[in-house]
């Protein structure tokens, strides 16, 4: 009846089920992985609020904006192609994944671009960190390059995913593309789709923290 | 008991292949590939402790130089606790056990439990390197900033080698999770499983949200090292204490991923021969769950004199001693089992009735330790050490070991030699006893842990303690011996050797590949012995009592 049942269950309901299940366990954990890192900004945040806001003015707001509507506009498309695998509608699937991926890529690109940036201004933490600010400035430069700890280990993480994430749905637009799919079998486009949705959602908690603190 | 034999097919014998191993996905297959792997881990570790503890014998540093003292008890440490007790009974025991416990043909994810074992491996390898090229002196617990810019050792690969290890963890956790959710056998409601099972989805919980937090405390230790990134660098202004709460935040929850399973284990044994219905059904089973929501609560315990808030600890040591309440219960439980029951003191009762010997005492101490003014005086002393292997060994090393005489019939088919399991549990008692005990008094009396150079009267103490090693570990080679032997040699042992309740002793040993020949229909609850009367309590205990 159905080529993808594993032998170990009982129906395409039961597999289906688990794997969800399954996905949304994982996304606790991810929770759990950026909620440490989260903490530690709080903390800091709230020692060092003028060194945060001095550091948050140095980040390119308008590539931040256009990267959360890039990345919102991928959610949307993604949850129509898991509506469109739902409905055995494949061209759709595929296309609306290949716009996902695209935007996924746009994102990373624009996220290149600004680290490079910041390589240019010596922004990033380490040895060469220096920043450019006047020399009455009440904050501590020191303080600010946490800030860019934080920024660049939260990004980082993020962007970690972001490529995992691209990489999944290439995988899943692929066997969209070889008719793998169908109404009664689509739990990889599925569950990509939950942690695809899982990865945004960070990011919209990421973008006002660390660009809109100014 | 008539002559039983082994069935002619069964997942030992399905295929021979290498391959058939290596990439097995049948969860028995991969449980014992976990129990190789964790044998040599758990020998590895031993072997560290020996050699300090044999230092220890004098109050000079005449056999290792401080470095190396260093190297030592972190290896120790960080082998034991990462690599043998987190995975030990949920890797193995976990393993084989919670799909046949629930009647199902595997767990829910056959493909991620290989890849669980793959990524330990990756782990342990990453680990052993980190040995090899020098070892690493920062104790298990890495914290910062020495680990994060003093150290001179391989903290890289050994945090590596644990972020590794922990996905392992995280994928067993979750396949726990969505197993027991999902694959219950007909009739197998959330009332008529075993405790086992209630208790290793606790465990899960623990797993699958604690882990992320250790990974990403390791993440930052590794990007601070390697890359400058300076969250915990005082230098910046950054709060090493932060890494403290973070590494507690798993870490103290990981001392009940060791126990609870352990529990489970327990929970098993006890009501099989004391052929008695468990105490208490529910009370034990939300007793482990409560333990795994306050596990998380009570982290700052570890902190007391770091520099935390008089308050803050005055909450930590409330809510620490709200976790005396759920391990009473199940003690109290246990014990109101026995009460009456008609007791047989096999090798695996044996190792059950020394965990809640020992577990108790180390619980009772734990409470010692959470009081604000004696954590002063005790802090960083062997007091600590000797409470915490009351818990880790005492417990969780017990729970295995009978655990693993429990279902070794079942996992192998063959009997182990009853009269040597016996003495090893014997051995193993006072070996630890011998060992442990006296570094109570040790802490007591003020010996810091982590020295390896001790001012002269506390040399018996500590000679005494060398002394219950030897024995120890002469009490752990014991069963690794006649376990092999039994492999070869042991009688053949028949579905059911121990006239045990539930759904996996109702299936050959060892089970055919499939668990099942077929679907098993569950149509009573857990432990459903039948009940005692005065004439059947005087019989034979291991006999089917007369229904």
């Amino acid at each position: 009846m159905n080529t993808h049942l594993a032998h170990h269950f009982d129906d395409a309901d039961q597999q289906f089920d688990a794997a969800r299940l399954g996905m949304w366990i994982f996304l606790a954990t991810e929770i759990m992985f950026f909620g440490g890192m989260f903490v530690g900004y709080t903390i800091y945040r709230v020692n060092y609020p003028q060194a945060f806001a001095v550091g948050s003015s140095h980040l390119q707001l308008v590539a931040g904006t256009v990267n959360t509507a890039v990345l919102l506009l991928s959610s949307f498309t993604m949850a129509l192609a898991v509506r469109c695998s739902q409905t055995n509608r494949r061209t759709g699937t595929v296309f609306l994944l290949a716009i996902t991926l695209l935007l996924g890529v746009v994102f990373l690109g624009i996220k290149g671009f600004e680290y490079t940036e910041k390589f240019a201004t010596h922004h990033v933490p380490g040895e060469s960190f220096s920043l450019s600010e006047p020399h009455s400035s009440p904050v501590d430069p020191q303080h600010v390059e946490l800030f860019f700890s934080f920024y660049f280990a939260m990004t980082g993480f993020h962007a970690l995913h972001m490529i995992i994430g691209v990489a999944l749905v290439t995988i899943a637009a692929t066997q969209a593309w070889k008719k793998c799919f169908s109404a009664e079998y689509y739990t990889p486009v599925e569950i990509t789709g939950l942690y695809w949705h899982f990865v945004d959602i960070v990011w919209v908690f990421l973008f006002p923290l660390l660009y809109l603190i100014r | 008991m008539s002559v039983a034999e082994l069935p002619r097919r069964h997942y030992l014998n399905a295929n021979y292949n290498i391959w058939s191993w290596l990439l097995t996905t049948d969860h028995k297959r991969i449980a014992i590939l976990y129990m190789i792997s964790l044998t040599l881990f758990f020998f590895v570790g031993g072997a560290a402790a020996i050699l300090f503890r044999l230092e220890l014998m004098t109050p000079q540093g005449d056999l290792l130089i401080s470095e190396t003292y260093n190297r030592l008890f972190t290896l120790h440490g960080v082998v034991m606790v990462f690599f043998f007790l987190i995975p030990s009974i949920p890797a193995v025991l976990g393993n084989f056990l919670v799909p046949m416990m629930i009647g199902a043909r595997d767990m829910a994810f056959p493909r991620l439990n290989l890849l669980s074992w793959y990524l330990f491996m990756a782990g342990g390898i990453l680990a052993i390197a980190a040995i090899v090229g020098g070892g690493v002196d920062t104790g298990w617990t890495f914290y910062t900033p020495y680990s994060t810019t003093y150290a001179n050792s391989q903290v890289m690969a050994m945090a590596m080698g644990i972020f590794v290890a922990g996905f392992s963890s995280i994928l067993t956790g979750m396949n726990f999770i969505v197993t027991t959710h999902t694959m219950r056998a007909p009739g197998m409601t959330w009332f008529r499983l075993p405790l086992f099972v209630w208790s290793h989805y606790a465990t899960a919980v623990i797993m699958v949200l604690g882990t992320p937090v250790l990974a990403i405390s390791l993440a930052l230790i590794a990007l601070e090292r390697g890359l400058g990134v300076g969250i915990f660098d005082p230098k910046l202004g950054g709060d090493p204490l932060l890494f403290q709460h973070l590494f507690w935040f798993y870490s103290h929850p990981a001392v009940y991923i060791m126990v609870l399973p352990s529990m489970a284990v327990v929970s098993e044994i006890v009501p099989c021969f004391a052929r008695k219905r468990i105490f208490g059904y529910s009370f034990i089973a939300f007793s482990s769950v409560a333990i795994a929501v306050l596990s998380f609560l009570v982290w700052g315990h570890h902190m007391f004199v770091s520099g935390q808030s008089v308050f803050a600890g005055m909450v930590f040591s409330f809510l620490s001693m709200l976790v005396a309440i759920p391990s009473a219960v199940k003690v109290f439980n246990w014990t109101a089992t026995l009460h009456k029951g008609s007791i047989s003191l096999e090798t695996p009762m044996l190792y059950a009735l020394g965990f809640i010997g020992l577990f108790t005492l180390g619980g009772l101490t734990g409470l010692f330790l959470a009081t604000l003014a004696v954590d002063l005086h005790v802090h960083d002393t062997y007091f600590i050490v000797a409470h915490f292997h009351y818990i880790m060994v005492g417990g969780a090393v017990m729970g295995y070991l009978g655990g693993v005489h429990y279902w070794w019939p079942k996992m192998t088919g063959r009997l182990y030699p009853e009269w040597w399991g016996r003495v090893s549990a014997v051995v193993v008692f006072v070996g630890f006893n011998l060992t442990f005990f006296p570094q109570f008094v040790l802490g007591y009396l003020g010996m810091p842990r982590r020295y390896h150079v001790y001012p002269d009267e506390f040399q018996v103490l500590n000679v005494m303690s060398s002394a219950g090693a030897s024995i120890l570990g002469l009490g752990y080679l014991i069963p690794l011996v006649y376990l092999l032997w039994s492999l070869k040699y042991g009688k053949a042992a028949g579905p059911n050797p121990w006239n045990a309740k539930g759904v996996e002793w109702q299936t050959p040993s060892p089970p055919p590949t499939l668990n099942f020949d077929e679907t098993p229909v569950v149509t009573e609850e857990a432990y459903a012995y039948p009940p005692l009367d005065e004439s059947s309590a005087e019989g034979e205990p291991l006999e089917p009592v007369a229904n």
